[in-house]
């Protein structure tokens, strides 16, 4: 019998695993037919210590797509996680019941816990601040779509820099393949932390701050927008003198290049300028179309089928 | 002041002057069935003072614990009255059960069945991170 798998964090996979991760996901786009049925008896179970829309969308609707079922939950106070039960309890019940689990659950830490009893692959849907490991699957499945390599790309990532899992997953997904730049923008207050430069430059990685949106945008192929939260600044005079530095309009795509590709993990809320939508740079909601896609492939790979 | 020699036990040398009691209490060594005595502030060349504790009896000390907390002191184990052995320490690779995350946001803050355990991400800091949340483990001030 092969060896469990589960996907705790992106680095749990091997770059020639997500490369086969996003070669069966281009299948299942070309030839959606020949997948209906595969998880036919299979399945998988959601449980959500936390709401999400996107997420639990995503993987139900890629858990559909395979012709499998689906159970579960969307919240903690409907689980007996109010009762008291502990995670490693949940999860051994939930691996009696489904043959691979997506856990998302406020704690961090809790899917490894998860991970460690479970007798199915368990999926971290998210944990806190901490991993969340298909998103960031979701957007190298974008980037491959879009620019149809992973390689030689110069990267602009906006928004808040320090508190954003979403960014550092990114880079360390990223770091992997080669030819790859970044450009930082962000406030200070929002720089991205130390242990990232650092392992930024370890790596020998190039990369440089810019504290102007418009003034980064023509060297990019792909703007990865996060939000600038108001409660992260110490008072609110900064936060209104800079925050429009760092939201996208429709004008300043005049100077970027015809093929950049301008991203978002979503949900927005008014960093990305909805007049943004119309213009065909903006991918943040294919992005979220991938995401169904690259999970069908995660889902038939874990239960190794693929 | 005459300490009777270990016949078969353990002697720990070079620990911090001060600090031998910490050591006997993190080691659980009030729990063993056999004598042990705490010898402070002895005149080391070395270190200019140092404790000293010795184990006469056949029992086990957790050498991860007294890794991370001093790799200076050295253990010698002894056997009918010779040196048979002596360790060397270094930092451990884990640590389980010895340190506790504190950070709020980990799930061992909410569940407290779970056994801690740190693994060691630098070891010329001496930096060890929580192997649930990666969040660095900070002594208390």
């Amino acid at each position: 019998m092969s060896e469990l798998r589960h996907l705790i964090n992106i680095t749990d996979l091997s770059v020639d695993e997500i490369d086969h991760l996003i070669s069966i996901a281009d299948d299942i786009i070309d030839n959606p037919e020949a997948y209906q049925e595969i998880c036919r008896h299979k399945k998988l179970a959601t449980l959500f210590f936390e709401p999400s829309t996107r997420t639990r969308l995503s993987f139900t609707a890629a858990m559909m797509e395979l012709g499998g079922n689906v159970l579960g939950f969307d919240q903690a106070a409907s689980s007996s996680t109010a009762k008291g039960e502990s995670v490693s309890d949940t999860i051994v019940m939930a691996s009696c019941y489904a043959d691979i689990i997506a856990m998302r659950h406020p704690k961090e830490g809790a899917p490894f816990v998860a991970a460690r009893h479970a007798g199915v692959p368990v999926i971290n849907a998210g944990d806190g601040g901490h991993f969340h490991p298909t998103q960031t699957l979701t957007d190298l499945m974008t980037i491959h779509r879009k620019k149809g390599d992973l390689g030689n790309l110069t990267i602009g990532l906006c928004g808040d820099l320090k508190f954003g899992r979403t960014v550092h997953s990114l880079i360390e997904a990223m770091i992997r393949y080669k030819g790859i730049r970044f450009v930082m923008i962000s406030p200070v207050e929002l720089d991205l932390p130390s242990y990232v430069q650092e392992k930024l430059n370890a790596e020998g990685v190039e990369w440089k701050v810019v504290r102007n949106l418009e003034e980064a945008i023509p060297e990019l192929d792909v703007l990865y927008m996060t939000r600038v939260q108001k409660e992260r600044f110490f008072n609110e005079e900064d936060y209104i003198r800079l925050k429009d530095s760092f939201i996208l309009r429709r004008r300043m795509l005049d100077s970027a290049k015809d093929d950049m590709i301008v991203m978002h993990p979503l949900p927005r809320v008014n960093e990305i300028s909805v007049d943004v939508d119309d213009d065909p740079r903006a991918a943040y909601f294919y992005q979220a179309l991938m995401g169904k896609y690259i999970r069908m492939a995660l889902i038939l790979f874990l239960l190794g089928i693929r | 002041m005459n300490i009777d020699g270990v016949s078969t036990g353990i002697v720990l040398d070079h620990i911090q002057a001060g600090c031998g009691w910490e050591i006997y209490n993190l080691l659980g060594l009030d729990k063993v069935d056999c004598t042990v005595a705490i010898i402070q502030r002895v005149q080391s060349a070395k270190y200019g003072r140092k404790d000293i504790i010795k184990i006469d009896g056949d029992v086990d000390i957790d050498l991860d614990i007294l890794g991370y907390f001093d790799t200076k002191i050295t253990v010698n184990m002894i056997k009918d009255r010779e040196l048979v052995r002596k360790v060397h320490l270094k930092l451990p690779e884990t640590l389980t059960g010895v340190l506790e995350c504190r950070n709020p946001r980990c799930i061992t803050s909410v569940e407290q069945e779970i056994v801690h355990q740190f693994w060691l991400a630098d070891p010329e800091n001496k930096k060890y991170r929580c192997v649930y949340c990666d969040s660095v483990y900070k002594e208390k001030k």
